[in-house]
């Protein structure tokens, strides 16, 4: 094994240089439509893209991530939010395992 | 001044859920730092300086295998250059005259979470929402790394594994209700989710990375959507639906 101090460092630079580039670098309002919209649709569809099906694996098995699932859209849906959605589902996730795994 | 302590303050609040979440990731993170033989001191001190988990995750085993510096810098750059899609939106989100100094602050905080969380904001993102919710989830995220490192296995398999949900609860939290708001969203959302189910499952796709899935997903159907719906007003996030100040042209939905 290498030095684990500059693996550290090496990790530390290229991953914050990624996150403040463009932070720093575009100062100024977009205002090509196109550019404005993509900017818009991207939380969307990154954290769709994040959320399935990672959570189906997630847990202990499929199933119990499926219901977590469900729980969590349908209070979201009810306009719970962002702290209870996210311990409905893990409560449920743990209640859920304690039967099937 | 007040309007700052407000925005920590909210952070702050938002910032629980992450740091539960955090806490529950990152303490297989230090599992699997202890694993490859990695000090304590060292797996909290990656954790604080990169705040990311499939980043870390790569790094243990760039680590173990003794590989060279620049495919540590490699891996890294392809796992994480989702950051700078987020970047890029919350560029959008923060004023224009955001002082410097603050966007190199918010930059350290631009994790998958606490970037889901800052475009939830309504209006523009204040940067002291962003250090609320680091000041909450940074640590958890460090200390999670330093407790797996020391405990290892003390905590249950089941109490670990149902907090990791949290992180997912969150997501959804944030991109459910404006998806109830307007169709469209709603419908890009599951197109997004039925396509990353096909990447993840279809043996095609078995070769890309975790991260490359989520770039090129993003790149794709972001710029599909862009060119068949633009959007001709205000910023880019999920919060802006609330905020009546920025939206140009009115209440008849964001595409025009």
């Amino acid at each position: 094994m290498r030095d684990t101090l500059i693996y550290i460092a090496v990790m530390a630079v290229v991953t914050y240089l990624i996150r403040v580039l463009p932070l720093t670098l575009i100062r100024r309002e977009i205002h090509n439509v196109t550019i404005r919209s993509f900017l818009y649709y991207i939380p969307y569809v990154t954290l769709s893209v994040m959320t399935f099906p990672a959570i189906l694996d997630s847990t202990g098995s499929q199933l119990s991530g499926l219901a977590g699932l469900a729980a969590a859209v349908v209070l979201a849906w009810r306009g719970a939010g962002l702290f209870v959605v996210a311990v409905a589902a893990c409560a449920l996730v743990f209640v859920m395992e304690l039967f099937i795994c | 001044m007040a309007d700052h302590r407000k925005h920590f303050l909210g952070g702050m609040r938002d910032g629980i859920p992450i740091a539960l979440g955090y806490f529950a990731v990152s303490f297989t993170l230090g599992i699997a730092c202890r694993n490859i033989g990695l000090s304590a001191f060292d797996a909290t001190l990656m954790s604080f300086t990169n705040l990311t988990s499939a980043g870390e995750f790569a790094a243990i085993g760039i680590m173990a295998a003794g590989s060279s510096y620049w495919e540590m810098a490699l891996s890294q750059l392809v796992i994480n250059l989702r950051y700078m899609l987020m970047s890029c939106s919350l560029s959008q989100k923060m004023a224009p005259d955001t002082p410097m100094f603050h966007r190199l602050l918010v930059g350290y905080g631009v994790t998958d979470e606490i970037f889901g969380i800052s475009v939830n904001v309504p209006g523009r993102l204040d940067p002291f929402y962003v250090y609320g919710a680091v000041s909450i989830a940074a640590p958890a995220w460090a200390f999670g790394t330093l407790f797996g490192v020391v405990l290892g296995n003390v905590l249950p398999a089941r109490i670990v594994t149902a907090l990791s949900v949290a992180l997912y609860g969150m997501f959804i939290a944030i991109i459910v209700p404006p998806a109830r708001r307007d169709r469209l969203l709603g419908l890009l959302i599951l197109a997004s989710m039925a396509l990353s189910w096909l990447f993840a499952r279809v043996p095609l796709f078995s070769g890309i990375s975790g991260g490359m899935k989520i770039i090129i997903l993003t790149v794709l159907v972001s710029g599909v959507a862009a060119f068949l719906f633009p959007v001709d007003r205000g910023l880019a996030g999920a919060g802006e639906e609330k905020n009546g100040g920025c939206a140009v042209d009115g209440e008849d939905g964001p595409h025009a």
